[in-house]
Formats: structure tokens, C-alpha cells, sequence
């Protein structure tokens, strides 16, 4: 009996093998980058395969990573949620647009307040306001979340609020999944997030009277927004492969796709 | 008959080929740590690498202290080895010696169960009920922290303490407690005076385990610790382990920070080092 089972497994394991060779392409684009981008990143990739029928990989691995991954050549377009540093453009890379992600500022939902001015979120969290009863709330100790020093989600918020450096956290989480858990379990923190990957677990809180809407995003009068950026090499062309889809994510044909994952199109 | 020989000779040479494989790995690893740990320690400075209180590694003045994280790793190790042991040596007692067949094969089969859990479980579950928890009971802003943590190792090392206790406790022979009992001791009076004396350094090897298992887990823990730098000064502090401070910051880094990750990352292996020599001692010491 046992022989029998382990000859079946045998036999199934082979024909996952075969099946995994005979859907693979001989031409591939590989991304590598933010963990922000995901969603977009991979309704694009998801939509351009089937168009196409080039396969397309897509690599979390964060905004710094995917950067040096285009860098040292390990695949053909980097992700980056942040703009680059000039020192990275002087290294021969290229940053295109792609869209626009607003950084909403979350709470619980049980939290009073649901409007805070830029300069209230940036003293909150140098640790200047403590209470929740200074913003027009209860009477709690403000429970800061943010994220790991080098997200592009930290750094995008950080250089927006002018808060470098300067942010007492109470938690550092690695995900954005993980922050929104966070702040839905605890009805006295703050945090951010993509609006991207926002749920009816935590509330958004309107900036300066604005909320973070897609035309609120574009039109600038949202404040706390950030770049999302396909970044390739100054002077190396494309595959062919890869500028298909460099070609594709950039024009109008991919507009309905980046908005329905919930970013704003640049172009 | 020669094809024979020639035959044993191959295969003899395929195991040893098999068998270098694992020991390489493990040398290339230490040396490949060595060599990518040794240079942040060189420009920071052993002693301010080692003592420094302060981790700032993305600022512009950046300062790469990790006492705060080695103190949080001891600590919180401690502090699950004795929430740990205690339950985990008292279950394998009752399981070796006074739970019927039928408890004692659920039982352990539970607690296998328990061992297979996969770290980010662990780490999810703690994140959902513990820290809500410990927010609640101790009436705390926030119950992410040192204590949330040190009660997640403290259930992740149960299984490894309670198994490797149970097979020392097993070990003793028969004998030694039948002369006990035979003497007039009540069974109770057998279980600790003969029979974990007698397995004491089997148990002994269980908590270092359970140490090596603690000190190394970085997923459930960076789920509930907070994983800001801080020094572990209060049991509600959030606070940043050796292991999640490597994880943590490791896919964005670049540069000396990279490099300091990778010193942290040897410092770690440093202390699993140690463990594991420690064990091998007692391991060795028992065997005699």
C-alpha cells in the first residue's frame, strides 16, 4: 500500500514539473520593488500577460531593493514609491511616473476626531501633542504607528510632514497590512497607509478639511501623497519585452487599471 | 568481485559527497557572516557597536548602538524560560509518569501539533488577541511590547522542552523508581526525587533548546514587540530584538546600515554559537 501511495506521489510531483515547463514564456519582464505598489503593479502585470502573453514576475521586496535590483541588472524595471535621490539619478537610472498615491492617516473607528491639519499629524507624531484630547478627542494617550526605517511609505510621509527623524514611535510595523490591523485593534492609535490598500477596518481622517480622494490626490489640494515610480537604466534600452510593458503601464489603455487599484494615473 | 569494490567505492564517495554538503553550508555561512560582519564593526567601533544606546540607522548622523537589542533578546529570552520551563517540565512529569496511555497520546500529540504551528501563526494570533489583551488588562495605551512577547517564545518553546523531557524522564530506568516506591515513598516523592534527578541533564539540554529556540525567532516576534529601538526597560516597553532588528530593516537597507545589519546578524550567531555549545556539553556530559 505504501508503495502504491508513493508512486502516485511520484507520478503526480513529475506532471506539476511538466506542467510548470509548459506554461513558461521565453519572454519575460521582471519587476522588483516597493511593496506599495502591489495592487497596481499587479493588475497591470496581470492584464499585460494576458494581452500579450509575455509572463510577467513581480518581486515585494521594497522601494531600496527594487532600485538596486535595476541597478546591478537583476530586473528589467524597479519599482519605487518615492522619487529618486539625485546621487541615483547621477547613477544612470530614470524615474517615470506612473501614478500618484495619496497617504491616508488612520485611526479607529471608534476615534472622535476626523479631521487633523498637517502641522497637528506632524506634532503628534514628533510626540509633541500626546492626548487625543488636544486634537478635539477623548481623553487617551495618542499610541503612534508607523512603519520600518526605509519604507517608502515612512519616507513619503515623514518628508511630507517634515517629521524626519523626528517620529516617536510606538510600534514599527513591516507591512501595511500590519499597521492597519494595528490601528483597528487599538481604538487610541494613529497611523498610515496607502489609500490603496485602506478597509472599513480603520478611518481615514480628512487632512486640512480634505479627504483623500482620487481627485483630491491629482489635483494637489490633498497633501499627503507620493510618486509611484517605474525606474529603469538612463542609457541601457529595454528588452523588448520590457518596453512593451513600459509602454503599456505609461499610456491611457492602463488608466482604468491603475485607478481601479485605487491610486491616481499620472499620465 | 572487483566491480563490486569499484561499485562501494562510488557510493561510499556519493554519501560523503552528500554529508560535505551540510558541512559546508554551515562554513560558508559563519565565514560569509564573519567576513560581512566584521567591516561595520570596524568603522563603529566594537565597543560602541556593543554599548551604544541609541539605533538611528537612516539618519543623517546615523548611530548604530545594539545594546538595546541584545538586552531585549536576553531579556526576553529569560523571561520565556521562566513562564516556559516550569509549565513545560511540569506537563512532561504527569505525561511520562502519571497520565494514562490514552491522555498522554493526545497530549502528545497536541503538543506536536503545537510544534508544527508555523512561526507567523503564532505571531498573528498574538497580534490579534494578546495585544488587545495585555492593552486592556493592564489598562496600558498600547499592548504590543517586551511582555507580549516574551508570552509568545514562552508557548513557542513548550513543545521542544516538554518532547526533549519526556524522552529524558522516559530514560530512567524502571528500576530506580521501583526501589523508591519499595522503600515507602509516595509516588509524588518517586517522580521528583528519583526520577527527575536522575533525568536532570536531559532537561537541562531541553532548556538550552528552549533557549536557542527563543533567542532565534524573529517572525512571531516582530509581530508583537513593537519594534521600536528602545532600550527594554519596562515589561510594556516596545521594543526590537537582535533577530527583528536584522529582519526588520534588511530589505530597504543600503550601505554601512547593511553592513551593520550583518554585524548584528553575526552577534546573534555569536550567541546561538554558545547555545549550541552549551548543549553538545550536556548532551556529552549525560552520555558518560
Amino acid at each position: 500500500m505504501k508503495r502504491v501511495i508513493s508512486i502516485v506521489m511520484i507520478a503526480v510531483l513529475a506532471i506539476c514539473m511538466l506542467t510548470g515547463c509548459g506554461s513558461k514564456s521565453s519572454e519575460t519582464v521582471t519587476t522588483d520593488g516597493s511593496t506599495s505598489m502591489e495592487k497596481v503593479i499587479g493588475a497591470l502585470g496581470e492584464a499585460f500577460q494576458e494581452d500579450t502573453g509575455i509572463s510577467f514576475t513581480y518581486n515585494p521586496t521594497g522601494s531600496g531593493s527594487g532600485i538596486q535590483a535595476v541597478q546591478e541588472g537583476r530586473c528589467d524595471i524597479g519599482l519605487s514609491s518615492r522619487d529618486l535621490k539625485d546621487e541615483e539619478k547621477e547613477s544612470g537610472l530614470t524615474a517615470t511616473v506612473l501614478a500618484y498615491d495619496g497617504i491616508a492617516i488612520v485611526v479607529n473607528p471608534e476615534n472622535q476626531v476626523s479631521d487633523l491639519s498637517l502641522e497637528d499629524i506632524a506634532k503628534i507624531y514628533k510626540g509633541e501633542i500626546k492626548n487625543w484630547k488636544e486634537v478635539g478627542g477623548k481623553d487617551a494617550e495618542i499610541v503612534l504607528i508607523g512603519r520600518e526605517a526605509g519604507s517608502g511609505t515612512r519616507d513619503g510621509f515623514e518628508s511630507i510632514t517634515g517629521t524626519e527623524e523626528a517620529c516617536q514611535y510606538r510600534q514599527e510595523l513591516t507591512s501595511t497590512g500590519d499597521v492597519i490591523t494595528t490601528v483597528s485593534q487599538n481604538p487610541d492609535a494613529i497611523g498610515y497607509a496607502s489609500v490603496a490598500a485602506l478597509n472599513d477596518t480603520v478611518k481615514a481622517l480628512t487632512v486640512d478639511g480634505v479627504a483623500a480622494t482620487e481627485d483630491t490626490i491629482k489635483d494637489g489640494s490633498y497633501v499627503v501623497q507620493r510618486p509611484f515610480v517605474l525606474v529603469t537604466k538612463t542609457d541601457t534600452e529595454l528588452s523588448e519585452a520590457a518596453q512593451k510593458f513600459f509602454d503599456f503601464a505609461t499610456s491611457t489603455d492602463a488608466n482604468q487599471i491603475i485607478s481601479d487599484a485605487g491610486v491616481v494615473n499620472a499620465n | 568481485m572487483k566491480n563490486n569494490q569499484i561499485i562501494e567505492k562510488v557510493i561510499h564517495g556519493i554519501f560523503l559527497m552528500l554529508g560535505i554538503i551540510s558541512v559546508c553550508c554551515v562554513l560558508l555561512i559563519t565565514a560569509y557572516l564573519i567576513v560581512a560582519g566584521i567591516p561595520a564593526i570596524r568603522e563603529i567601533g566594537l565597543v560602541n557597536f556593543l554599548t551604544g544606546k541609541e539605533w538611528a540607522s537612516v539618519a543623517a548622523e546615523p548611530k548604530f548602538g545594539i545594546l538595546p537589542f541584545i538586552l531585549t533578546s536576553i531579556y526576553g529570552t529569560a523571561g520565556a524560560i521562566l513562564i516556559g520551563v516550569p509549565i513545560g517540565f511540569l506537563t512532561a512529569v504527569y505525561l511520562s509518569k502519571l497520565a494514562s496511555p490514552r491522555v498522554k497520546s493526545v497530549m502528545q500529540s497536541a503538543v506536536s501539533l503545537l510544534a508544527g504551528i508555523p512561526s507567523v501563526v503564532y505571531g498573528l494570533i498574538g497580534m490579534m488577541v494578546l495585544v488587545p489583551g495585555i492593552r486592556r488588562m493592564f489598562d496600558v495605551p498600547d499592548g504590543a511590547g517586551l511582555m507580549a512577547a516574551i508570552i509568545v517564545l514562552a508557548i513557542m518553546i513548550l513543545p521542544s522542552i516538554i518532547k526533549m523531557s519526556i524522552t529524558a524522564l522516559d530514560a530512567v530506568p524502571k528500576e530506580y523508581e521501583d526501589a523508591s516506591l519499595a522503600l515507602g515513598a509516595t509516588s509524588i516523592e518517586t517522580y521528583f526525587r528519583v526520577s527527575v534527578p536522575a533525568a536532570k541533564s536531559g532537561i537541562a539540554a531541553a532548556v538550552v533548546l528552549g533557549v536557542g529556540r527563543a533567542i532565534g525567532e524573529a517572525m512571531a516576534v516582530m509581530m508583537v514587540a513593537g519594534n521600536a529601538p528602545n532600550m527594554p526597560d519596562s515589561l510594556f516597553q516596545s521594543v526590537r530584538f537582535l533577530t527583528t532588528a536584522v529582519a526588520g530593516e534588511m530589505s530597504y537597507s543600503s550601505g554601512l546600515q547593511q553592513q551593520a545589519l550583518f554585524s548584528i546578524a553575526l552577534v546573534l550567531f555569536i550567541f546561538i554559537m554558545v547555545i549550541n555549545i552549551l548543549l553538545n556539553f550536556i548532551l556529552k556530559r549525560e552520555k558518560e
